[in-house]
């Protein structure tokens, strides 16, 4: 396999961030190069650090933020040696040494060894129930220590002090911070917006010591509390350092490579000996040290080039920006937090009741620096002025009431030119795309499309605040540009409804929360519109595995009955094909008057209304109903409805086949089935159509020779009659085709849109060529939908009735 | 006011994050909607939309605010005002935190300017 010349050996210690995206950039350039080895501490695959609050928060779990699983290292021939430590560099040999005592010989090796936690010189630190907060074995602790004890101290108020505090606050414990400083976060934010953190912080339960100086960690057998300098003693089972972190140069240092706080290195991203490169929190570049994942993300670019032999690839610190991730508390902060001297100016605003503060810190008429709290969307648009060094005093006057307001009200926003744009400059900060990358992107793979660019070079996909830039480019070298016809999904996201779903698809997003995170949600918890959408893509990928989250359902789809004007529901129930009996109808009779119903009425889908029902009678009528053998309708879902039919040969001296029979079969098929918008259906025994199957999302008109499927109709405020699809001889194949449609619709659709402009929008040659001309394609689509229909398919209202999600239809209290 | 003003309606636990349970009072024509936000605060409100009437207690809750069921109305939770361009006022119930009890004062003349500021835990 190695042909041959043998390949270079390429040596990694460090299995974290910042190692692993530059082999990740390396990869993306020369995926062959070389054999590559990498040596980690931890016994997990490479993990996202930056969330592990969230983890600590209950918010992900451990699974959630691994970044490249197992499965990632094999496909890609390396080789993860985990649970592992390098003991020693043999510079002269050019191999590691293992705690085990084997050696590994490298050409070339990567020093990603990260940092250790800081740790005060005070007494008791060895004592349990002293941890630091840095990777999964200190969450797993804290969490562990968050079940058996209450009271937790968290040591230091800076960015990572507070998210630990958070996490074990939503644990359920009672949480102080000892902060050395008088305002919390001082090295991100002024002293008025760190008040203003620790007010709300303050207001959420979390105690605060600030001016606070840890003298010793008490207690004989284990941690009881801390002692502070100026007398105050604060409780606890739990300390959590958390004062900051300095570089892990151990390694280096025995190994005699140049150090000075950290692993010393060039512009190159190479240490002292030009065979070992570093990365990330271990190095010290031009007298700097980082913590903060941009600048990380940049030299990973950089060492990445190196490695595959860019001589030209140098690194340059880009801005630098911080957020906090605090559920509900914003804070971003870039660049200078004050105005330097008496050549800067600030221009600020606040307002102190609503919790809102922003600062802007310029010099030159450029921005230098930005604090912003309570109101942070305007964050990566000052950070954008700022790194392009924009001359912002056509609209200083609305500049502090941000980018919206700047723009409305006429401000010629800076000209973007895109021929003078060098081709190093980042257009992209979140995946680190460079102009360059772009135009070489858009020559060699043709792309004239926004989606294409992004899905080919990552830029615009994650926070889409570049959006605009990207564009420009497009139309800069290819004169056509196609604009995107994915519409965002609601104001929380720039990203359209194709783009979220195959981001989810393809990032493996597995939750709703992962979803957001990854593509850069504009908030905390999204909103009506988004929520029911990334619940049902979610479902829709992920059939087998996702869990439902009923707070992301529409009340009608999350109590499964229809809500009314007058707040009271309505109760449908299934009645396959249109057919009924006397039992069911009897048990229908019987629950109106039981429960003195107002109104009952036959529905349009050939089935039976019971209008009025109070919500707290919900769960005893659908009991009755059970009883005869009636289940759920899903009238109240983005779900299939009903298959309406006529009777058919059975009775009818026309029909041609059993549409009525073919109608249950196929309602048996697809009943449960969750969809991006209702599907209506409907069986006609002949083309005489008295079931109208032309104008439902999905048709089937019975013929002699067979039976012609129909899609894309609709009765409603738009008519549009269905589309044909083919004409199939038996009713094993109107199923398959039917099957295969459905699944395609249920992949393909945006959320709320129902089959008819679906069909309208992708041209039915689209659908024919997936569902008809290809058979393994279409055999395939028909696989995923019934593998999707295991899990659905059995009745809510019987789960209810016998007492699931009790709290749905019962009142909290009833008070006097 | 006194301590006895406050009423335990529920625990904590009882509704679920990012959601709302409904409290009935003595007049049947409102009843309250008691909502938890994914951060655990809690948050009363008369459980009528200043739209239409609608139950906001079926809304989806979404950070500080509650779409109403009925027609996409946002009611901010914590001033209990409609979101722009709507306009429109729900009676804001004070509520807050004991432990895992959730109190509810309801006490007519307790009004929105009166409750405490932090309904948080």
């Amino acid at each position: 396999m190695d042909g041959i010349f043998p390949r270079e050996r390429l040596v990694v210690v460090g299995n974290g961030m910042a190692a692993m995206r530059t082999i990740e950039e390396l990869l993306v350039r020369d995926p062959a190069r070389y054999q590559i080895t990498v040596i980690g501490a931890e016994p997990h695959p490479n993990y996202n650090r930056i969330m592990l609050s969230s983890v600590l928060a209950g918010e992900k779990s451990v699974d959630d933020i691994v970044i490249n699983p197992y499965g990632w290292y094999d496909e890609h021939g390396v080789t993860l040696v985990g649970g592992a430590a390098v003991t020693a560099i043999d510079r002269g040999e050019k191999h590691v040494w293992l705690s085990g005592g084997e050696t590994i010989p490298y050409d070339r090796l990567l020093l990603g060894t990260g940092s250790k936690p800081l740790a005060p010189p005070i007494p008791g630190l060895h004592l349990p129930g002293v941890r630091a907060f840095r990777d999964i074995a200190d969450v797993a602790a804290m969490v562990e220590a968050s079940q058996r004890h209450h009271r937790a101290v968290v040591i230091g108020g800076g960015l990572l002090g507070l998210e630990a505090a958070w996490g074990l606050k939503r644990r359920g414990m009672s949480v102080a911070v000892v902060h050395l400083m008088p305002t919390l976060m001082e090295r991100q934010l002024d002293a008025t917006a760190g008040e203003l953190l620790q007010r709300d912080l303050d207001a959420r339960g979390i105690a605060f010591f600030t001016n606070g100086q840890t003298e010793a960690v008490l207690g004989e057998e284990r941690a009881e509390g801390v002692q502070l300098a100026d007398g105050r003693q604060v409780d606890a089972d739990l300390v959590v350092l958390a004062i900051g972190i300095r570089p892990n140069i151990d390694l280096a240092r025995t190994a005699e490579l140049d150090v000075n706080r950290g692993v010393l290195v060039g512009d190159d991203m190479r240490t002292s000996d030009p065979h070992i490169y570093a990365v990330g929190e271990c190095i010290e570049h031009n007298g700097q040290v980082f913590g903060l994942v941009a600048p990380i993300w940049e030299q990973a670019k950089v060492c990445g080039a190196r490695l595959a032999g860019d001589e030209a690839a140098v690194y340059v610190p880009p801005p630098v920006f911080t957020s906090l991730k605090i559920t509900g508390v914003d804070v971003f902060s870039a660049g200078a937090l004050a105005a330097a001297d008496e050549g800067d100016e600030e221009i600020t605003f606040h307002d102190a009741r609503r919790g809102i503060y922003k600062k802007v810190v310029l010099r030159d008429d450029r921005i230098v620096g930005s604090v912003l709290y309570g109101h942070v969307a305007d964050g990566p648009w000052y950070v954008r002025l700022m790194r392009d060094k924009a001359d912002i005093s056509a609209f200083r006057d609305q500049l502090i009431f941000g980018q919206a307001f700047a723009e409305s009200a006429g401000a010629p926003a800076p000209k973007l030119d895109i021929a003078a744009m060098p081709g190093a400059e980042q257009v992209c900060d979140c995946n680190g795309v460079t102009k360059g990358r772009i135009c070489e992107a858009i020559v060699a793979k043709q792309l004239t499309t926004l989606d294409a660019v992004r899905a080919h070079t990552k830029a615009s996909a994650s926070c889409g605040q570049c959006t605009a830039k990207v564009e420009a480019i497009l139309a800069h070298m290819g004169g056509a540009v196609t604009h995107s016809d994915d519409p965002p999904l609601c104001k929380c996201t720039q990203h359209g409804h194709d783009f979220v779903r195959q981001a989810i698809r393809e990032q493996g997003l597995k939750t709703i929360a992962a979803v957001r995170e990854a593509l850069a949600w504009k908030t905390a918890d999204g909103c009506q519109k988004c929520r029911p959408a990334l619940n049902y893509f979610l479902i829709c990928a992920w059939p087998e595995t996702y869990r439902d989250d009923a707070q992301s359902r529409f009340v009608n789809e999350r109590v499964h009955a229809n809500i009314q004007k007058d707040g009271t529901f309505s109760v449908v129930p299934r009645m396959w094909g249109g057919l009924t009996n006397a039992r069911e109808l009897r048990a229908i009779a019987d629950v109106a008057e039981k429960f003195a119903i107002p109104t009952v009425k036959v529905t349009g889908g050939q089935r039976i209304d019971l209008l009025g029902v109070k919500k707290e009678q919900l769960p005893a009528v659908w009991a009755d109903l059970n009883d005869a053998g009636l289940v759920s309708g899903h009238a109240y879902g983005k779900a299939l409805r009903t298959v309406k039919t006529c009777v058919g040969s059975e009775w009818c001296r026309f029909g041609t086949q059993d549409s009525t029979g073919l109608g249950v079969k196929l309602e048996k098929m697809l009943w449960g089935s969750w969809t991006p918008h209702k599907v209506k259906l409907a069986v006609s025994g002949c083309p005489r159509n008295c079931a109208e199957a032309t104008i439902k999302d999905i048709g089937v008109v019975c013929v002699d020779a067979g039976y012609d499927i129909v899609v894309g109709g609709n009765g409603g405020v738009e008519v549009r009659v269905t589309d044909h699809l083919v004409r199939v001889a038996t009713e094993a194949e109107v199923l398959e085709y039917v099957g295969a449609f459905m699944q395609l619709y249920r992949e393909e659709a945006r959320y709320l849109e129902r089959a008819a402009p679906y069909v309208t929008r992708k041209g039915i040659g689209h659908i024919r060529k997936h569902v008809v001309d290809d058979a393994g394609n279409r055999r395939a689509l028909y696989e995923r939908f019934l593998v999707s229909q295991r899990p659905v398919q059995s009745d809510p209202w019987a789960k209810r009735a016998s007492g699931a999600e009790a709290h749905e239809y019962r009142p909290l209290a009833e008070v006097n | 006011m006194g301590a006895d003003a406050w009423i335990e309606v529920g625990r904590l636990d009882d509704i679920p994050r990012r959601g709302a349970r409904r409290v009935r009072g003595h007049d049947p024509d409102t009843p309250i909607a008691v909502f938890r936000t994914a951060d655990d605060r809690v948050f009363a409100l008369v459980d009528r939309c200043p739209h239409k009437a609608g139950p906001l207690s079926e809304g989806i809750v979404q950070g500080c605010a509650v779409a109403c069921p009925l027609h996409g109305w946002v009611i901010d939770l914590e001033s209990g005002e409609a979101e722009a361009p709507d306009e429109g006022s729900v009676t804001k119930i004070a509520a807050r935190l004991d432990g895992g009890r959730i109190l509810l004062s309801l006490a007519s003349e307790r009004s929105a300017a009166e409750a405490p500021k932090a309904a948080c835990a």
